[in-house]
């Protein structure tokens, strides 16, 4: 069975070219009806929305393709956020971001360690575990830390969501420009890229998720890969806490939990398989450029904004429908 | 298979051990508030709706799936029966044409519910649409057509009569209550004893042998969420005569509280285990710890860390015990 390169490519990255199809699909409609859609300033933002979903995305799609779930990692982001803010403010308000988003990005990587305990040497499903996990860390940020919205973030905070690249002069005059958290997460979705297609221990994520006995057969140390998965996502869901806040430029300890159920269907949207070990980064964020595409632009088409939510579900239901039955008709089902 | 029953079994008792242990401990807590009669009625007017949510969840996670659009269906249904408690029935009915009114109502909402599930076991079964998509679709979808109709603002002022069912008492039991045991009464039998109920199971352990078997998979799973649907409709009837009003978005932490106590009641979120009893009796054992921690005036934020810890306290305990069952019946290859 030969197949040339290039139809074995659109085999390969199907789902991915479905997705891209949708998103080109939708924004020329609405450019259509609405141009300042193509407006520079406008593109910006719809990509720096993208940011706090796409960190948090990676994460999961790290989980979901091996095989399992998890569902703490918004409480993990608002737990590292919020204490990382208080400790820095307390001790050293003038640090600069980088060590701050180290400091939580650690904070993460312990918490996530203790799901990864639960799930790799007690072998509990990781839905159960992050239930859990997650709303215990959830109730002690706000039980025993604070209930108060921080309104002065460190300044090293603030000077982060005002970073920007790419500047260009829109028609009013105004100059807008890209921020750099959209860097920093396509940065991270590259080296996930990377990691798991280059290193051992990303091999064994996809080989976990795919075969667990067969990965553990062929010799894989699977408490390490889970280690590795749901530290990452410890680490990430760190990053995507102290970005979100830079963003908001304040420290809301009710923010970004409720949102993990969205997260994870953009994930599975852009075809990463719920039971595990097939899925690619790529469309993981496409996943996410969609959803952020659908979330944030009906308001340029004069939706009104009560018909925002219907049209958000009808639009999730066609482009997940459209998905399903093309990848039934490719089965031949 | 049998073992795993067993398994099961022994899991629930546990449950059931530790739940008790729990009400003892909180009556030994606050003896003064917590055995009180008045105490034991409002719990039982609180736990009925997230148990009904839980119970609906819990159907679909037999066959492997998850429904998380139950409380936008809750919710919707709520406000098709408020539009007509509010716009529909003329001033000043009452007596039998009151009734008649009220039973039209508590129909339109159930069947709301029912083809709202409907649409899901066709998105999932027909479509095929992984579970948690559609209903995540669907859960904007009906919440988004209830804000719609709505616009946001929760419709309120129902018949006196209609009210009973949130907030009355037939011999010392509320009336949500003796909802939600009769329903569960009836799903518990749907699912042990009828056909339905025995190709779900039989789905969500082997699909592929299921439908080999001839088991007709599209029709089994429509059935599934339909049922799950109906039961939210009825959690939208009992939350609406409760609160007195109906609105778009209320309730929306039920979604993950609702799974929490499927699984803590001994639902397997992969397929294939699980019992009415087990989540009847984790849904009870939250509502005493919630109960409890509120009389010791914890915040709901501690509760919140509580029912985490709770649900992670049994579930090592019965992953203990098992894997200790396990080894004890085949000496298995440690999968290091």
């Amino acid at each position: 069975m030969k197949i040339s390169a290039s139809k074995n490519m659109l085999k390969r990255f199907r789902h991915e070219f479905i997705i891209l199809a949708i998103i080109v699909v939708l924004s020329i409609t609405i450019g259509s009806i609405n141009s300042q859609f193509y407006s520079v300033g406008n593109i910006y933002s719809l990509l720096k929305s993208t940011v706090i979903m796409g960190l948090f995305a990676l994460g999961s799609f790290l989980v979901l393709v091996s095989g399992d779930i998890d569902i703490s990692f918004t409480a993990i982001g608002v737990f590292c956020m919020y204490v990382t803010s208080k400790l820095v403010l307390l001790v050293m308000p003038g640090a600069g971001i980088v060590l701050i988003m180290l400091i939580a990005g650690l904070m993460g990587v312990l918490l996530g360690f203790i799901n990864a305990v639960f799930i790799s040497l007690l072998k509990m499903p990781g839905l159960i575990v992050t239930l859990g996990t997650g709303s215990m860390i959830r109730g002690f940020l706000l039980t025993f830390i604070g209930v108060r919205i921080i309104n002065k973030l460190p300044d090293s905070m603030i000077a982060f969501s005002k970073i920007t690249l790419l500047h260009k002069a829109q028609e009013n005059g105004h100059i807008v420009g890209l921020s750099i958290g959209f860097v920093v997460f396509i940065a991270f979705a590259i080296l996930i890229y990377l990691a798991l297609k280059y290193t051992v221990t990303g091999r064994a994520v996809y080989a976990l998720g795919g075969d667990r006995v067969a990965t553990a057969r062929v010799g894989f140390n699977i408490t390490k890969v889970q280690f590795f998965i749901y530290g990452t996502v410890g680490f990430l869901s760190g990053l995507a806490g102290v970005t979100h806040s830079s963003f908001m430029r304040n420290g809301n300890p009710f923010d970004l939990v409720g949102t993990e159920l969205s997260v994870i269907a953009a994930v599975v949207l852009g075809g990463t398989s719920i039971t595990g070990g097939k899925g690619t980064v790529f469309g993981a964020v496409l996943g996410v450029f969609l959803l952020v595409l659908i979330n944030n632009s009906l308001i340029m088409v004069g939706i009104p904004s009560y018909w925002q939510r219907a049209v958000v579900g009808i639009i999730i239901l066609l482009s997940t429908g459209s998905v399903a039955l093309q990848e039934r008709r490719s089965r031949g089902v | 298979m049998k073992n795993w029953f067993k398994n099961i079994d022994s899991n629930l008792i546990r449950l059931l051990i530790i739940t008790m242990i729990v009400f003892i401990i909180m009556a030994a807590l606050v003896p003064s508030k917590f055995l009180t009669l008045r105490n034991i009625e409002s719990m039982s007017f609180q736990f009925p709706e997230l148990g009904l949510l839980s119970i609906a969840i819990m159907i679909t996670m037999l066959t492997g799936g998850i429904d998380l659009s139950v409380v936008g269906i809750a919710n919707l249904s709520g406000i098709f029966m408020a539009l007509i408690f509010t716009k529909v029935i003329p001033e000043g009915t009452s007596g039998f044409p009151m009734f008649l009114y009220l039973i039209m109502g508590i129909i339109v909402g159930v069947s709301t519910g029912a083809f709202a599930g409907y649409l899901n076991g066709l998105l999932i079964a027909k479509v095929g649409i992984t579970p948690i998509l559609a209903t995540l679709g669907t859960m904007q979808l009906f919440t988004g057509i209830a804000v719609v109709i709505t616009k946001g603002f929760a419709i309120s002022g129902f018949p006196e009569a209609f009210l009973i069912i949130g907030n009355s008492k037939i011999l010392f039991v509320s009336f949500p209550l003796f909802i939600f045991i009769l329903t569960t009464a009836g799903i518990s039998v749907l699912l042990s004893k009828t056909s339905l109920g025995i190709n779900l199971y039989l789905i969500g352990t082997n699909e592929k042998a299921a439908v080999f078997s001839g088991i007709r998979k599209a029709r089994v799973l429509i059935k599934s969420y339909m049922l799950s649907g109906i039961l939210g409709g009825i959690t939208g009837v009992i939350m609406i005569a409760r609160t007195n009003s109906a609105k778009a978005d209320y309730g929306s932490s039920y979604v993950l509280q609702a799974i929490l106590v499927s699984v803590l009641g001994g639902v397997n979120p992969a397929g294939g285990f699980g019992k009415v009893i087990g989540v009847v009796i984790a849904v009870l054992a939250l509502q005493f710890l919630s109960s409890g921690f509120s009389m010791l005036r914890f915040s709901n934020f501690a509760k919140e860390f509580i029912w985490g810890a709770f649900l992670l306290f049994i579930m090592v305990l019965n992953f203990i015990q098992n894997r200790k069952a396990a080894k004890n019946i085949v000496k298995k290859e440690d999968l290091k």
